[in-house]
């Protein structure tokens, strides 16, 4: 198992600070959910993670920096799901999640069996097997939704990071998507990193949760301790409403000119 | 690959690739588009007597075609090359046109697109109008001024259009390409003008012309189409992981930046190749990549491959129609690619429409 350790992590864009020295342990196997209002940089820290922006301070998988890791290799550590993933037009189920093999094949090599062994089993542990011949742009949304997870799983990391996995998702299909994910964490022993934008689903199933606002960590801590109506009020700048219940608290918001 | 079986009674894997069947039709298509530039043309040559002649060439295989020598001469030395040139330049633009599609993510991208054209166009251009038209000694330097022409206009695009701090790629590479083509058509332009004597051979240059002295322009040719074909077809799985956008295609291990120069040099390099050879012939480099797809699949893997093939035929077959037409004089292959490729596209642009 691989965690992931930040370490005053800054990642600039021109003269914008996206994300000014965060700090930040996931521990092999934890889920952690990043939550916080729109410009955070809730994206911006998966994407450093992920290796795709370039940051400067220190950020660790397991033993090994991101920094100056070659892509192939770091694609086999950590899989990232953007949150409005390209779905090419008229390709099959088949074809997209054996991308997410990419990492295991050399420049010039075309896949092996075990290539579409581990697509198998990926559309398997997301009960997707039957979609396989089916085109991506035709499936709906929750659909799609388990597809692109199992693109991730195809390839094979120990660490999952999943930008805003249930906006696009009903309610039902937020709820199936997230026991899910948390099945598939036991099941193949990962580290999941997840930025949510519904705090009370981040409650219910983040081991912890960690707040950034303008670039840097604000609140971290269990649900209990980041989802009060103060921090919230502070900073999303919304009336809410927390209610304390045995699956975690709910987040409810009020009507700021109501009674 | 095969299909992966399955033990419970859910569907079976059956992943993008090349059938069989869609090989067959495009060696098929070569075969007879083929044969058919060997047996048309003014002399009239049997096609079985063409069919001996070339088994006769095999090794271990001696056979008599019955053709005399004046005609046996006619099959290998005029119209063997030009059959084989076509092959290669039609190949090389299709494939090329087709990778630029899937390296840029843009349908209407042509080999064309980062300025080869124009640079090909510049360099012919100076070549003639200072009267190295006609040949210094064995060489022909309007090729050779062409490639030269074609490769600093490319690189150029590649230069302004990559430089570090701007944020899509993608489009300042295919702005890049419109100013440099601008700069060189422009350069062109005044060339041209100034030696306008020469603007007949320019022209000509321009609607491009399938013409060979024997077999030196398929052996100039031939080592680039080559290699540029087999690096870009290597990198087919590549193309499909672009489709899903340079980020993503990163996230899944992909170093982007690489793949994107190895094709766009293979791409670039096989096309100036082409192009120096047998002037700018438009429209092979768009229409076959985009029917094999409407008619084939949308994946590179079964795009690039079935490109080399319908590239090559379809302008071998370009090629017979633009020397057939008015016989005895002989019509820019350039006319006929888009006057024969653009109703023949529409058709299966809107048959694969209404089959979906």
């Amino acid at each position: 198992m691989t965690g992931i350790i930040c370490h005053g992590v800054f990642v600039t864009f021109g003269d914008f600070k996206a994300l000014r020295g965060v700090d930040l342990i996931v521990p092999p196997g934890g889920w952690f959910a990043v939550v916080g209002p729109n410009g955070a940089g809730k994206s911006t820290l998966l994407r450093a993670i992920g290796g795709l922006v370039a940051a400067s301070g220190r950020i660790d998988l397991g033993d090994h920096p991101v920094a100056g890791m070659p892509r192939r290799e770091l694609a086999r550590m950590v899989a990232l799901v953007t949150q409005d993933p390209v779905i090419p037009p008229g390709m099959k189920v088949v074809d997209y999640v054996l991308l997410g093999r990419t990492a295991h094949l050399g420049f010039f090599e075309s896949e092996k069996r075990s290539d579409f062994i581990a697509v198998e089993k990926a559309l398997r542990d997301l009960d997707a097997m039957q979609l396989v011949n089916r085109a991506v742009d035709s499936l709906s949304g929750g659909e799609r939704q388990r597809i692109v997870i199992a693109r991730a799983l195809a390839q094979e990391s120990r660490v999952l990071l999943l930008d805003e996995p249930t906006t696009a998702l009903d309610v039902g299909y937020q709820q199936e998507m997230l026991e899910l994910v948390d099945r598939l964490r036991a099941e193949r022993n990962l580290t999941v990193l997840a930025t949510m934008h519904d705090l009370t689903l981040a409650g219910q199933y983040a081991d912890w949760l960690v707040m950034l606002n303008a670039g840097e960590v604000v609140v971290s801590g269990c649900a209990g301790e980041v989802l009060t109506e103060e921090v919230v009020d502070r900073y999303y700048g919304a009336k809410v409403k927390v209610i304390s219940d045995n699956s975690g608290p709910i987040v409810v918001p009020v009507r700021r000119d109501g009674t | 690959m095969a299909p992966i079986a399955d033990d419970e009674n859910d569907a079976s894997m059956s992943p993008a690739g090349l059938n069989p069947w869609c090989l067959l039709s495009g060696v098929l298509a070569v075969v007879i588009v083929g044969l058919a530039g060997l047996v048309f043309g003014p002399a009239s040559i049997g096609v079985w007597d063409v069919l001996v002649e070339l088994a006769d060439r095999l090794p271990l295989v001696d056979t008599e075609s019955g053709l005399g020598d004046t005609r046996t001469a006619i099959v290998w030395e005029i119209r063997l090359p030009r059959v084989v040139l076509g092959l290669l330049v039609g190949a090389m633009l299709a494939t090329a046109g087709g990778a630029y599609q899937g390296v840029f993510r843009n349908p209407l991208a042509d080999p064309y697109l980062l300025g080869v054209a124009a640079g090909a166009g510049f360099g012919a251009t100076v070549a003639i109008a200072s009267g190295f038209g006609d040949g210094i000694g064995m060489l022909d330097p309007v090729p050779m001024f062409a490639f030269v022409g074609a490769l600093v206009a490319v690189v150029t695009t590649y230069l302004v259009g990559s430089t570090r701090g701007s944020q899509d790629r993608i489009i300042s590479l295919v702005l890049a390409g419109v100013a440099v083509a601008s700069f060189f058509t422009a350069l062109q332009t005044f060339v041209q003008q100034r030696q306008s004597e020469t603007i007949r051979q320019v022209y000509f240059f321009v609607l491009g012309q399938l013409r060979t002295a024997g077999w030196d322009e398929v052996k100039l040719l031939a080592p680039y189409t080559v290699v540029c074909i087999l690096v870009i077809l290597a990198a087919r799985r590549r193309i499909d992981v672009l489709s899903v956008g340079d980020d993503e295609a990163g996230a899944l291990g992909l170093d982007v930046r690489r793949v994107r120069l190895v094709l766009v040099i293979a791409a670039s390099l096989g096309t100036a190749a082409a192009v120096s050879v047998s002037g700018l012939i438009g429209f092979v480099g768009i229409i076959v990549p985009h029917a094999v797809r409407l008619l084939f699949g949308s994946s590179y893997r079964v795009i690039l491959p079935l490109s080399v093939l319908f590239g090559g035929s379809f302008l071998v077959a370009a090629d017979l129609f633009a020397r057939m037409a008015l016989e005895p004089a002989e019509m820019p292959i350039g006319v006929i690619t888009a006057f024969l490729g653009a109703p023949f596209f529409v058709i299966v642009l809107r048959t694969s429409r209404n089959s979906k």
